[in-house]
């Protein structure tokens, strides 16, 4: 696959997609990127951090 | 020169103060509380790790100018490099702030660490603003003029004009960087002496 036909996958050039709901009007790229902070949040207080059982016990 | 002159130097007395404010073992400390071992922590330096990408491919993207990063494959690449490291740097920067703002980061006598954190990400949005003007392409135009009204119509058009694109680039690789890399430097250094906030203090009640 060439250069060309991966970027056709993510066309750059168009108009971009937006959500309108009552005022509040928000494209599709920044909710995605909104969401995946939110989303990168909750995983960063759920998920363990390595190595933190072994220091609790080195204590 | 005697022994009480050398006390009254201006940087005796400054390297005693910092020293004091700021030992050695505090400023690079070899351990971390054991709250620290949390992901929740890690976005501050992520940050920090962008913020110096970002630079060092501004640096580069400044040297070679315009013509270059719109036209060469290389050019394009460092391009793209600047534009995706400040994207990890505003995503980070926001889910740092988020965690510090759930854990009352303020406490502890840290309001100053807050609020340098608060105007370096206001400076950080205003760098990336005139990084979007100063792109040198059509979209640039667009969203300066679009800024131009904003800025008119809070009767500040008159004094910033950001359809000025040589100004507007000005500010983008020299003033506001720098403010931003002072600040964030700061805001590292009251880090170190206030220590990294711990988390609140679980609250137990014994009944009788």
């Amino acid at each position: 696959m060439t250069f060309i036909n991966l970027a056709a996958i993510f066309p750059l050039t168009t108009l971009g997609h937006y959500i309108h709901w009552h005022f509040i009007e928000i494209s599709v790229a920044n909710l995605i990127v909104i969401v995946l902070m939110v989303i990168t949040f909750i995983a960063a207080l759920v998920f363990p951090f390595p190595g933190r059982r072994r220091r609790r016990d080195n204590r | 020169m005697s022994y009480s002159e050398i006390e009254r130097q201006w940087t005796t007395r400054l390297r005693r103060r910092f020293v004091h404010l700021l030992p050695p073992e505090k400023l690079l400390p070899d351990t971390q509380p054991t709250y620290v071992s949390s992901w929740i922590y890690v976005f501050g330096v992520t940050t920090l790790s962008a913020l110096m990408v970002v630079i060092a491919s501004g640096c580069l993207l400044a040297i070679r100018g315009p013509q270059w990063w719109h036209t060469s494959s290389v050019g394009h690449f460092v391009n793209s490099l600047h534009l995706w490291s400040v994207e990890i740097f505003f995503f980070a920067m926001v889910v740092h702030l988020w965690g510090k703002y759930f854990m009352a980061a303020w406490r502890g006598g840290r309001a100053m660490t807050w609020m340098t954190g608060v105007v370096t990400f206001l400076v950080s949005i205003a760098t990336a603003f005139t990084g979007y003007v100063s792109q040198s392409n059509f979209d640039s135009q667009w969203i300066s003029t679009q800024a131009k009204d904003g800025i008119n119509a809070t009767g500040a058009g008159a004094y910033f004009n950001v359809l000025n694109m040589g100004q507007m680039l000005m500010w983008h690789i020299v003033l506001l960087p720098l403010v931003a890399v002072l600040l964030t430097a700061l805001h590292v250094l009251l880090v170190r002496v206030k220590g990294v906030v711990p988390p609140f203090e679980e609250h137990v009640e014994v009944n009788a």
